[in-house]
């Protein structure tokens, strides 16, 4: 089988000395991970080795690595005779000339036999970026090392050996290693400064949220009438679901794996944007009084809505589009309707003086963010437009009532009857009197069927309508909630960080010596950032096909499209 | 041969692709267990560029003609101009490549006309063998190159085929070079 040697490129101009990393089980490869330059007294190294060991990193001598320089010759004797002082199943001889790219490998196994170098592979990787990555698809749990295929395995390796890479060139030690980070540690202010800075914030964060929970679960607000309100308006359902958000981000453990760590980052990105755009919404608002003139507009826009409606009734009371109506039950239904009208119209005129203050004061709650602004949106709509909701309701049980008793007495009309037992259409012999009664109601509410229809119909439309205007508000709040910033930022910016697999390349180099290849890393797709990385959300989508829909919509069942998942799925 | 692999493309026999177009394979042998094909289709044609961008703006200029609208005029513009950068970023591929490394993986990746390279590593673990299949295409039966891939639960199972050099779609000759090539290594190790 042919040997792979995966050698970082930071070690391309190291100085000689010895190779140490991993070997990766079952797959005849070498991982590379440092070089300990020469001089170093054995026993140093071994105690070294022993000591990072400890630390959870697997870490084994695997060979020596040769680049000659000036005024170094014995080197070649020394680097040999280290293959007797840390014994291994297989030592790697690399050696490399200045002036030449291509690397020469032996290979030692415990038998002192050589093989030709034909059979390996160099690849190149670049180790500050295969050690920052995280390879899709994640898996959960721990991997079985035997089943587990070769890529996972060398990434893992990189990964779990950060404790080695903290020995830099500036610290006094016996060993002095090569490797990404020999230069001098990477860090960032910013970073460190944010690490400071969010323990008391966290507790902070934490002690006020307990208190708002403590206040929402007290007896008062929990009363019957409240929990069904409270579950009906969509501001409330938002603040309960950004209460939930802000304590997964306040804990103040940290994130363990990548899965948590990047779902708390979306959810303070997301929270930080929609706040910031809240606050600029609310400022604009507020400028130049356009709040007072807006809730100046709202009660002329009501009173519109209803001279609207009026006009509407009194056409279907008529003979509207052409049709003709059963006189006495229009005059019924249309006078009932413009009764609630009425009484709608008077209430929206007492509410009048109240209705700046209450917008002023409720609009400050945009301040808490963007969805929030677009939650009270949709509940206002809701608020207005509940004459609608309530001649929506009147007009189906109305319609529904109509075509339960058309469809039984047809049946009756047929000779037979509804089993309840057995939920089948059975034959049944009616008296005389029954039938005659039967076929009579069967007449008059065939013959008023178009009227209750009509009502049924204009009110339907009205009602989606609104319903529709609400789906769109509820959909944009999903999709601020849920999408991914922080991920796609990463997938933009340091796109090495979010790895779908890796590409290779080929180097050219000379004749004679092994094949040189070059890995970098293929970033994930942006539709999968999206799709792996969304974050759970009370999403509305519709509760039923198209068909289903119509099907009630035709038999008027009343229907309620949007459907919330109280239960959160990952 | 200075880089000291082998580097030939065919030139006594001409490719074709499933249509009857021209097409060139490329085979670079870097060492003994790792080659390179690559398949390249023909480029954006000139002529035809200017036959739809003259069409599209011929029409355009009638519809202006009629309307008396600029803005018909300007939208002829945009639309031609996205569409030619829509084109020729997510839909014309210039060259397929299959790079074979023994005892490694196969890497799969097209080249697109503006310079866009898609790739895609499938690892050795994962391949349970490279064949050339038929599919009833229309009225034809065509053939096209795949990768088989090992089901993780069942090693015997074939879990999911990737077909190879989608775009390019070459005709018999062209797979069998490049089948036999990807058996000797594979045989190998």
């Amino acid at each position: 089988m042919v040997l792979k040697i995966f050698f970082p490129q930071c070690c391309n101009k190291a100085d000689s000395g010895l190779l140490v990393g991993r070997w990766i089980p079952g797959q005849n490869s070498a991982v590379v991970l440092a070089v300990i330059h020469y001089p170093f007294i054995p026993g140093q190294v071994k105690q070294y080795i022993q000591q990072v060991e400890s630390s959870g990193v697997d870490l084994t001598v695997l060979g020596s690595w040769s680049m000659p320089k000036e005024g170094q010759e014995g080197m070649e004797s020394f680097l040999r005779d280290l293959s007797t002082i840390f014994p291994q199943g297989q030592w790697l001889q690399l050696s490399r000339e200045m002036g030449k790219i291509g690397f020469r490998c032996h290979v030692l196994t415990r038998d002192q036999s050589k093989s030709p170098s034909d059979k390996v592979i160099f690849i190149h990787y670049e180790q500050r970026k295969v050690m920052l990555s995280q390879l899709h698809p994640i898996e959960n749990g721990v991997p079985d090392p035997q089943t587990e295929s070769q890529l996972p395995q060398v990434f893992g390796t990189v990964c779990q050996s950060e404790p080695l890479f903290f020995l830099d060139k500036y610290d006094d030690s016996p060993v002095k290693l090569t490797h990404w980070q020999s230069e001098g540690r990477e860090g960032s202010i910013i970073v460190e400064l944010m690490k400071q800075a969010s323990t008391p914030v966290c507790l902070l964060t934490t002690w006020i949220l307990t208190l708002w929970t403590s206040l929402c679960s007290s007896r008062i607000l929990n009363v019957r009438p409240m929990r069904f309100i409270s579950s009906k308006l969509s501001t409330c359902v938002q603040l309960s679901y950004r209460t939930e958000h802000l304590q997964t981000v306040s804990s103040p453990t940290r994130a363990t794996t990548h899965n948590h760590f990047m779902r708390k980052a979306n959810i303070f990105v997301s929270f930080f944007v929609d706040v910031s755009l809240g606050l600029l919404l609310v400022s604009w608002m507020y400028r130049e009084n356009r709040i007072g003139k807006l809730a100046n507009t709202l009660v002329p826009a009501a009173d519109h809505i209803a001279k609207e409606l009026e006009e509407l009734l009194q056409w279907l009371m008529g003979a509207p589009a052409g049709l003709k109506m059963n006189r006495a039950l229009d005059q019924v239904l249309g006078r009932f309707f413009l009764y609630h009208i009425h009484l709608w119209i008077s209430y929206i005129h007492l509410m009048s003086p109240f209705v700046e203050m209450i917008l002023w004061y409720v609009g400050l709650s945009a301040c808490l963010g963007l969805t929030f602004a677009l939650s009270l949106l949709s509940d206002i709509t809701a608020l207005l437009t509940f004459h609608i909701y309530c001649f929506y309701v009147y007009g189906a049980r109305l319609y529904c009532m109509t075509v339960y008793g058309l469809s039984s007495l047809w049946r009756l009309f047929r000779g037979k009857k509804w089993n309840v037992l057995r939920q089948r259409v059975d034959s049944c012999s009616y008296d005389l009197d029954q039938l005659f009664i039967g076929t009579l109601l069967f007449t008059i509410l065939l013959f008023l069927l178009p009227t209750t229809a009509l009502y049924y119909l204009v009110f339907t439309l009205l009602r989606l309508v609104v319903v529709m205007f609400q789906g769109v508000v509820h959909l944009s709040v999903d999709f601020i909630n849920s999408f991914p910033l922080f991920s796609m930022g990463l997938r933009l910016f340091r796109s090495y960080r979010l790895a779908e697999g890796v590409k290779f390349r080929v180097l050219c180099e000379e004749p004679g010596t092994p094949l040189h290849l070059m890995m970098d890393i293929n970033p994930l797709k942006v539709s999968r950032v999206v799709q792996t990385y969304r974050t759970p959300t009370y999403s509305c989508y519709p509760k039923d096909s198209w068909l289903a829909l119509c099907k009630k919509l035709f038999l008027g069942e009343l229907i309620y499209p949007w459907r919330y998942k109280t239960t959160k799925i990952d | 041969m200075q880089n000291g692999d082998q580097h030939y493309s065919m030139e006594d026999e001409t490719y074709t692709d499933i249509d009857g177009k021209a097409i060139s394979l490329e085979c670079q042998s870097h060492s003994g267990f790792c080659r390179e094909f690559t398949v390249s289709s023909a480029k954006v044609s000139i002529g035809r560029v200017m036959v739809y961008t003259c069409a599209v703006w011929l029409s355009a200029y009638i519809v202006f003609f009629i309307t008396e609208n600029t803005a018909v005029l300007s939208s002829a513009i945009i639309i031609t101009l996205v569409g030619m950068m829509v084109h020729i970023h997510f839909v014309k591929v210039d060259h397929e490549t299959l790079l074979i490394i023994g005892s490694l993986g196969v890497q799969v990746s097209s080249s697109y006309a503006s310079g866009r390279e898609s790739t895609d590593f499938i690892e050795m673990d994962k391949i349970k063998d490279i064949v050339i299949n038929e599919a009833i295409h229309m009225q034809t039966v065509i053939y096209y190159l795949c990768i088989l891939l090992k089901d993780p639960s069942d090693p015997e199972a074939v879990s999911s085929v990737v077909p190879l050099f989608q775009s390019s779609k070459p005709r018999l000759n062209c797979l069998v070079k490049v089948y036999k090539s990807c058996q000797e290594i594979l045989a190998k190790c």
